[in-house]
């Protein structure tokens, strides 16, 4: 099966365009066409010319960035999507897929008709499609993409055969211009020539080598769902169904080997209205008992209304988490998790935070806060003068000499000056712009004052002014 | 009316354990901070624009042992904290109270504290004292003027349930960290103006 205007289809099936249309993708700094719908290929457009020039043949081209992620994954459901005929089923580049039809053509009644079925709902999904039926994966991707009718794979072109740009045109140059003229030539000389890979290509194609079709496994999902007989509404019931369905799903993570991060809770109601309780860990878990009490929270917040008849739990983010040996090791980080995830569940998982040691001597950038539950502890702290305990936004006092005061009031008290250390000069990183670093260096007391209180006092000698900026214990 | 109040400062100093403690005045959070003795949970409003900091955190203990929550309002606060209490999984919680605990609230912090066995600390305004708290402390910086290096302050216990009260001009050991009491109250020179 090949898709030729994947990319194009993709699209249009969102959202259909009348006229011509074209997918452009940027590369060596130009915008150029990646693939186009056959109104604009009728007016003379081709691949890889540049946007610009069709943008003048054609002005009314409507167009879009290629997304070739989106593709891949479009394409990946196209896959899923083959398994209905049969079950190996593969992908082929980045616009086909390859199935091996081998026994399985009968149940759709024959080879014609289960190629008839497939162009139908091709054609009835909106997506051009090509479809080659041959011996061979090699001779199945010719006819595909070069076969126009009823001719025998030797009539093909050599560009049937999935080989080099340059390998075809040398060969044409040759006089080699079909896949049976190939097929009749010494051997020996073209593997001189060309390396083992044309060779293999052309057996590949014949059937004397052969060419497997690797199915793709399904990515694992990690939901399990249930549906009742009668509708229930009480806490502790949906509570118990909710065990009964982690049991199975850490089973499940725990054959992969993961842990989940992000569990969701589904609960259907009878008037098919649904309410999702979310759960966000603080690490990855598997641990049926320990997550259940999480869900407590959420559970009892849930509007029964006339009943709930059908209950999913899905884990929406797992992260690998490696089987462990237990015994003699503290069970505290856990413990510690645990407790940040039922916080988390009540004030948000971000606002549980801790500082972690930042690279500058500013005072206001020499740490950080990072949510706990995405970052690990670092002790490599360093503090080569003493800093205060509290540090707020400078609060500005009345003060005008270079010394520090030996009065002055801030905060409404007055404060009388006992002893001075300092200053500590900090000059502004200039490579990273900072509003409250504009008034250039600053030169930082430590005030302590008779009235008992030890502040942190700085001043502006470029823009001269006095402020507070911090409190010692 | 002194010697009344001699009570020895290791029975009430290191928080009697599986309580709720209750602080006050300029230095409340230095007070918090030495009370710590190793991991705490620091329960602070999002809105509140100063922050502790770390590097000031450094001589008492090691900042990457503290964890900060950051709720919206008290109600929040109280609820983490009742949950961190009752957990156990960190040691100590440190709750900074915006308005008056009620009697019941501060009745279920200490039933959470029992619980888990572990310590509360409420940083409080002055005045703003809730009934249940198990022991109430005032702590304020004073000037030292024999010795440079300056953590001197006095903290004085202002409540306790079960004990008597007392005053105690205390310094911070950065070697030992630990808490050492200077001498006693009222037998230091001006001591007397300081304790304003």
């Amino acid at each position: 099966m090949w898709f030729p205007r994947l990319a194009s289809d993709r699209v249009l099936r969102a959202r259909l365009v009348d006229g011509p249309f074209a997918i452009t993708l940027k590369s060596n700094n130009t915008e150029r066409i990646y693939c186009l719908n056959e109104t604009a290929e009728g007016l003379g457009l081709t691949r890889g010319m540049s946007f610009a020039d069709a943008r003048a043949f054609c002005p009314d081209l409507i167009s879009q960035p290629a997304r070739p992620d989106l593709d891949a994954r479009f394409l990946a459901m196209l896959r899923r999507w083959a398994t209905r005929y049969c079950p190996w089923v593969g992908r082929d580049g980045e616009d086909g897929l390859v199935l091996d039809v081998t026994g399985s053509t009968h149940l759709w009644g024959g080879e014609a008709e289960m190629l008839a079925d497939i162009r139908a709902r091709a054609m009835r999904a909106g997506l051009t499609l090509r479809l080659g039926c041959a011996e061979t994966r090699g001779a199945a991707w010719a006819f595909a993409h070069y076969g126009t009718g009823t001719e025998a794979l030797s009539d093909l072109p050599v560009a049937a055969l999935r080989l080099a740009d340059t390998t075809v045109t040398a060969l044409q140059r040759l006089g080699l211009r079909s896949i049976g003229d190939l097929a009749e030539a010494a051997r020996a000389p073209l593997t001189r020539r060309f390396g083992p890979d044309l060779l293999l290509r052309l057996d590949q194609a014949m059937g004397h080598i052969p060419e497997p079709v690797r199915p793709e496994s399904e990515p694992p999902s990690f939901a399990t769902r249930m549906s009742l007989p009668e509708p229930i509404g009480l806490t502790e019931d949906v509570m118990g169904l909710t065990a009964r369905l982690l049991t199975p799903l850490c089973d499940k993570l725990n054959r992969y080997e993961m842990g989940a991060r992000r569990l969701t809770l589904t609960l259907r109601r009878v008037d098919q209205g649904s309410q999702q309780v979310e759960l966000r860990l603080a690490a990855p878990m598997r641990d049926p008992q320990r997550i259940l009490p999480l869900f407590e929270r959420g559970v009892s917040e849930v509007d029964a209304g006339f009943g709930i008849d059908q209950i999913r739990l899905e884990a929406t983010q797992v992260e690998p988490l490696p089987v462990q040996q237990i015994g003699s090791a503290q069970t505290s980080p856990d413990q510690l998790n645990d407790l940040i995830t039922r916080i988390g569940t009540r004030i948000g998982l971000e606002n549980i935070q801790r500082f972690l040691p930042s690279d500058s001597h500013i005072p206001e950038r020499s740490f950080a806060i990072a949510p706990a539950a995405f970052s690990t502890p670092d002790s490599a702290w360093s503090c080569l003068r003493p800093r205060p305990l509290r540090l707020f936004s400078p609060e500005p006092i009345a003060a005008h000499s270079a010394e520090p005061p030996a009065r002055f009031r801030w905060r409404r008290m007055s404060f009388t000056t006992g002893r001075a250390i300092g200053p500590e000069r900090i000059a502004p990183e200039w490579w990273l712009p900072d509003e409250a670093w504009r008034s250039g260096v600053r030169d930082y007391w430590r005030i302590e004052t008779r009235e008992g209180r030890r502040l942190w006092l700085y001043h502006t000698p470029q823009n001269p002014g006095w402020f507070v900026q911090g409190e010692f214990a | 009316m002194f010697s009344l109040m001699r009570v020895d400062f290791h029975t009430v100093f290191p928080l009697r354990r599986a309580r709720v403690h209750e602080v006050c005045g300029p230095v409340a959070m230095g007070f918090a901070a030495m009370s710590v003795g190793d991991g705490a949970l620091w329960i602070r409003e999002s809105w509140m624009s100063d922050t502790l900091m770390p590097q000031g955190l450094l001589p008492i203990f090691n900042p990457a042992r503290l964890l900060l929550a950051r709720p919206k309002d008290q109600t929040d606060a109280l609820a983490v904290a009742e949950e961190a209490l009752k957990d156990g999984a960190l040691p100590f919680v440190v709750i900074e109270i915006t308005r008056p605990l009620n009697l019941r609230e501060g009745r279920r912090l200490q039933l959470a504290a029992k619980a888990g066995g572990t310590t509360g600390l409420c940083i409080i305004s002055e005045g703003m004292g809730s009934n249940a708290a198990e022991t109430r402390w005032h702590a304020a910086s004073i000037f030292d003027t024999q010795s440079e290096d300056s953590t001197l302050m006095r903290w004085e216990i202002k409540k306790n349930k079960s004990g008597t009260l007392g005053a105690w001009n205390v310094r911070w050991d950065q070697k030992t960290r630990r808490v050492h009491v200077v001498s006693p109250v009222g037998e230091r020179p001006g001591s007397a103006r300081a304790s304003g």
